[in-house]
């Protein structure tokens, strides 16, 4: 014991400190990488963030440069902190507020002091910065936009929060993402990569030269430009005729999916959330819970779609061998289901076959054809998922994956969803006939209509609709040229077709034709209510109108929404006669068609449901007439708020 | 060892001495990346700290010569002469000593300075060894006890009284020497318990300690049932024993300074308030978190010779001398450190069998000492440098920056390895 005591004690010390260092460098070890190493400083040169252009190679998104003052809290040393504030325009309780803010994200992290300097105040304090210790001055590139329209499609840049940082590390505290439209969708291809150096400190925080001759040093690489499939010019006519309007207008090229016009209303000047008032002023459009600007209403505005969904059952009918274009089905002002009428009608001339139902918008007739439909089946439940496979062959129902980063599912009820609502077989064809005109549980979104419009013009296929044309030395999605059938026989699309056309030639929107463009659409208006003080209150209609242009390979298909504008012809009808004739044409020679919209504001009938007082809906509301809408100029780019925010008058 | 050749220059103890090469290289070398200013040009650049130690390193071989060619006979005679004249050093330093970071712990000779404590080491080995292996000294009377550990703690209070507690501490390694020299066995006890009653005490306060250390006795007495001593007996073990932690406690809340307080809270997790406990790790801690830090972004295998990010950017405070061994963890990795560790015990187990072997009890007792002294430097400034030992600042043998410890350790060693080589002589 005595001998082997020192050497036992050896052995055992040994022992533990093999272990400790096996724990702390092998078990407990992080993966090393030179981004986590606090010994380097990392130094970031931010890219050029991609172009994007329209269509017709018209720049749209360009870059300006732009100098955030940064902070490093543990390496600020005593300063002149009145100068400092003078110079960047901020209080001394602001540069407390801001210096222990950044102080308790991370003492020796850079968080940003004071972002998104004008070049004015840049250029005064550049010349002093080297008498702060702790701040620099970091280039990044903001956002130009070359116009004022779009906003919902191309989106903006904000500051990466602290959520995006811990689930990609590519970001730091700073730097600048996509957060709407294409800016989100294609962040990876516009952002590039950015550069970095990196520089070996010492224990005070002074650089001592770059690590390792900066074999680890990146440059950054620039971002890819893109061109976008929207048409400025037809983008801008559909923001000016949505002026004093709510709602979308979609417009689908279809024969590729291109979508050529993304109009919501109301919108924004992009311009407003560039730069240090960014926040300011996307709140101020986000907390608009009336007028709600940032909400996409043709890509996240979700109504029944009425009348335009009637077509979809004349196809399905005609598929199902249930119906023949020719049957003839009376109307009387409605359709019974024995001596009960489940639905009424307009007035027109009865009885009607397939292309005069669809011209003349016969409700009966539909609900007969629907009704066909399911009863074809023993179970209602099973002819109610036969048609709905049908309706959502045309990208109905559900999300169509298009890359724009806002949405919604719509909805095409199937046999479940009634034998939920009623029960299982508690239900039959007639307890759901609503859905055979395009009301009752049956919803779509503006370009869900705009792709089944495109669908029917392209006599049985789409093309998933999508943004983006081109990538800078790149392709396009492969899903996105891939071409996607109905379940419908492209021979029974002619007969519909034929109604749509004549919709135009003698039917709902005879009005409203084009000299020299065959034009298929269809009306529709949509009842709809709100609850205002919990009292269920029906508004003004909706007023919807889906086309597609010329009746043979057409070039451009269209959904038009315009909220409580009344029926269909209205002024979505109008809207997208105009729209088509803009684009095919390029000019207008209805001047006095486009007059009337310009003239007419719906903006009182917005407000009627906030003015407590009672009010009246339809045709009993008269029309409010304002001053000629201007064109906004796009050189106009000042970034003063108010520009096409269409706030009600209280 | 036993078939060595008679012939003298033949009879060193070649792996002690291969050892000894080695942990002095490898220690340059790490010296060399965690002092290093910019470039690295000549290694024998004497701006550069680097440069100084290799001219140390130089002057070592020097010295190794003359130990060595120094008849062993001398150190046991002149050792009581040796031991006088190290107790002058560590006394003069009072008068002619300098300051340098509150420790009086230096004589300086032009830009040169010397560190008297880092020779007092051998001396005390020596005199140890000279008193124990006198024919006269018998260490089971309490008298030749006392002595023995006079010899000891001469030098401990002078340096203690220099500011140097670090080194103070390891005096305490004589204890090995003493009970490998048949010191009582109760001696083992009572060190044992008064270790873990001291941590007891400082952990869970004087009343859980007293009330465990009865509990532990009341089994004893019950377990010794057949010798049962009285009564009385056990209740005065612990009256001593709760005495004793009273008196650690004291000792801690009263006599030990703010900064030494910290270090042993911060090892035993005594502080559980948050505040105070990030104040205390900022202010004592921080060597420590760069020090574990720098060695665990080590891995398995390092970073490479000077490609340390912490080490280049000299995060680890004092990291070519009490920390060096971070440096080790940093660029040589898990394997590195390991082989370091294996160095040091492979260098002490040496030491400890050549000492079994010694002929004479003077060589033996003084090997013995050796490997004692080697052992407490290693395993208090390894194990502070990775954490589990409150921070103690004490040099890594061979290893660390500065010509006083390196000469001193290695007359220490070296001393003996002549001892050694002459055990054929003896009879």
């Amino acid at each position: 014991m005595r001998k082997i005591l020192l050497l036992l004690t050896v052995i055992i010390v040994g022992l533990i400190f093999i272990s400790r260092l096996f724990y702390l460098q092998v078990y407990n070890k992080e993966t090393y990488s030179l981004y986590d190493d606090t010994a380097i400083r990392k130094e970031f040169d931010y890219p050029k963030r991609g172009y994007v252009y329209d269509r017709n190679g018209k720049l749209l998104v360009a870059n300006q440069p732009s100098y955030d003052v940064m902070i490093i809290p543990r390496e600020v040393e005593p300063l002149d902190t009145l100068e400092f504030c003078k110079l960047l325009k901020i209080t001394k309780e602001d540069f407390i507020k801001k210096y222990n803010r950044a102080k308790n994200y991370s003492p020796r992290l850079p968080s940003p002091f004071v972002p998104q300097l004008s070049k004015k105040d840049y250029a005064v304090l550049q010349e002093k910065m080297r008498k702060f210790d702790g701040f620099y001055i970091q280039k990044r590139s903001l956002r130009d936009y070359q116009t004022s329209i779009g906003a919902n499609v191309l989106g903006d840049l904000g500051e990466v929060n602290r959520r995006i940082i811990e689930k990609q590390p590519y970001y730091v505290l700073g730097d600048l993402i996509g957060k709407q439209g294409i800016e989100l969708s294609y962040e990876d291809v516009l952002r590039g990569k950015k550069g970095i150096k990196f520089i070996q400190k010492d224990r005070f925080n002074k650089n001592i030269g770059p690590y390792k001759n900066g074999t680890y040093d990146t440059l950054p690489q620039p971002g890819k430009d893109i061109k976008i499939t929207i048409d400025s010019e037809l983008q801008k006519y559909g923001e000016l005729l949505m002026t004093n309007k709510r709602g979308g207008i979609v417009a689908i090229d279809p024969s590729n999916g291109e979508i050529l016009a993304l109009v919501t209303g109301p919108s924004y000047n992009p311009n407003l959330l560039v730069g240090r008032e960014r926040n300011k002023n996307f709140s101020r459009l986000y907390l608009d819970t009336i007028s709600r600007p940032t909400w996409d209403r043709g890509l996240q505005a979700q109504y029944p779609p009425g009348s335009p969904f009637k077509v979809i059952n004349a196809l399905i009918a005609l598929q199902e061998g249930v119906m023949e274009p020719s049957e003839k089905v009376t109307c009387r002002g409605g359709y019974y289901y024995g001596s009960r009428k489940l639905t009424g009608c307009h007035h027109h001339k009865s009885p009607v076959d397939m292309n005069a139902g669809i011209a003349q918008s016969c409700n009966a007739y539909f609900v007969t054809a629907y009704r066909k439909t399911i009863d074809k089946y023993q179970d209602a439940g099973e002819g109610m998922n036969i048609w709905a496979d049908h309706a959502k062959s045309f990208g109905l129902g559900d999300f169509l994956g298009y890359d724009l980063p806002v949405g919604q599912k719509g909805r095409i009820p199937d046999g479940n969803y009634y034998d939920r609502a009623y029960g299982d077989n508690r239900w039959g064809s007639t307890y759901i006939v609503s859905n055979a005109i395009g009301q009752g549980e049956v919803e779509a979104t503006p370009i869900q209509l705009a792709n089944m419009v495109a669908a029917i013009g392209n006599r049985g296929y789409y093309y998933t609709p999508h943004i983006i044309k081109e990538i800078e030395g790149d392709t396009i999605p492969n899903k996105f040229t891939t071409k996607r059938q109905t379940t419908i026989d492209k021979r029974h699309f002619e007969p519909v077709v034929q109604g749509m056309f004549d919709v135009y030639n003698k039917g709902t929107a005879a009005s409203l034709r084009i000299p020299g463009i065959e034009i298929c659409g269809k009306t529709g208006t949509a009842e709809n209510f709100i609850k205002i003080d919990s009292v269920k209150t029906q508004l003004t209609d909706h007023s919807i109108f889906v086309a597609f242009a010329p009746k043979d390979n057409p070039k451009i298909a269209i959904a038009v929404f315009v909220e409580n504008g009344y029926w269909g012809s209205r002024f979505a009808g109008r809207m997208a006669s105009l729209m088509i004739e803009k684009y095919i044409n390029k000019d207008i020679t209805r001047t006095d068609l486009e007059n009337w919209i310009l003239t007419h504001s719906l903006e009182n009938e917005y407000a009627k449901p906030y003015s407590g007082e009672p009010f009246k809906i339809n045709g009993e509301s008269t029309l409010q007439i304002v001053d000629k809408v201007q064109e906004p100029k796009d050189d106009n780019l000042d970034n003063s708020i108010n520009i096409n925010v269409n706030k009600p008058k209280l | 060892m036993h078939n060595r050749e008679h012939h003298r220059g033949y009879s060193f103890d070649w792996i002690t001495i291969v050892l000894f090469l080695l942990l002095v290289g490898f220690g340059w070398l790490n010296i060399m990346s965690a002092s290093h200013e910019g470039e690295i040009g000549s290694y024998f650049d004497m701006s550069q700290l680097y440069g100084k130690h290799a001219v140390f390193m130089g002057l070592t071989f020097v010295l190794i010569i003359l130990i060595l060619s120094v008849e062993a006979k001398f150190y046991e005679r002149f050792a009581s002469v040796i031991y006088v004249v190290a107790m002058l050093a560590l006394v003069g330093l009072f008068i002619f000593g300098k300051d340098v970071n509150g420790a009086r712990s230096w004589y300086g000779i032009g830009s040169m300075t010397i560190q008297p404590s880092e020779f007092a080491k051998f001396a005390t080995a020596l005199a140890v060894a000279k008193y124990m292996s006198d024919l006269q000294t018998d260490m089971n009377t309490i008298k030749d006890q006392l002595k023995a550990v006079g010899i000891i703690i001469l030098p401990a209070i002078l340096i203690l009284l220099q500011n140097d507690a670090g080194s103070t501490i390891v005096y305490a390694s004589f204890f090995f020497v003493f009970y490998r020299e048949g010191l009582q066995q109760i001696y083992l006890a009572i060190a044992i318990s008064a270790i873990v009653l001291a941590v007891l005490a400082l952990k869970f306060g004087i009343l859980i300690t007293a009330l465990v250390a009865a509990l532990i006795i009341l089994g004893i007495y019950f377990f010794r049932r057949k010798k049962r001593a009285s009564i009385i007996q056990y209740v005065v073990i612990l009256l001593v024993c709760a005495s004793f932690s009273a008196g650690v406690r004291m000792f801690y809340d009263h006599v030990l300074k703010p900064h030494q307080q910290n270090r042993i809270s911060l090892w035993l997790r005594l502080e559980k308030d948050p505040v105070k406990l990030e104040r205390m790790k900022k202010e004592e801690a921080y060597n420590l978190i760069q020090s574990e830090q720098a060695i665990s972004s080590g891995g398995l295998t390092g970073k490479g010779f000077l490609q340390g990010t912490r080490t280049t950017g000299k995060f680890v405070p004092e990291q070519h001398t009490d920390y060096i061994f971070s440096t080790v963890g940093e660029e040589w990795g898990f394997l590195g450190s390991t082989f370091v560790v294996i160095l040091f015990m492979a260098l002490i187990i040496r030491v400890l069998f050549l000492a079994e072997d010694q002929k004479s009890q003077f060589s033996r007792v003084y090997g013995y000492g050796v490997a004692s002294i080697l052992f407490i430097h290693f395993t208090i400034n390894t194990g502070m440098v990775m954490g589990l030992i409150p921070t103690v600042g004490i040099p890594l043998p061979f290893f660390s920056y500065g010509g006083s410890g390196l000469w001193g350790f290695t007359i220490l060693l070296f001393i003996f390895v002549k001892l050694d080589s002459n055990k054929i002589n003896e009879w």
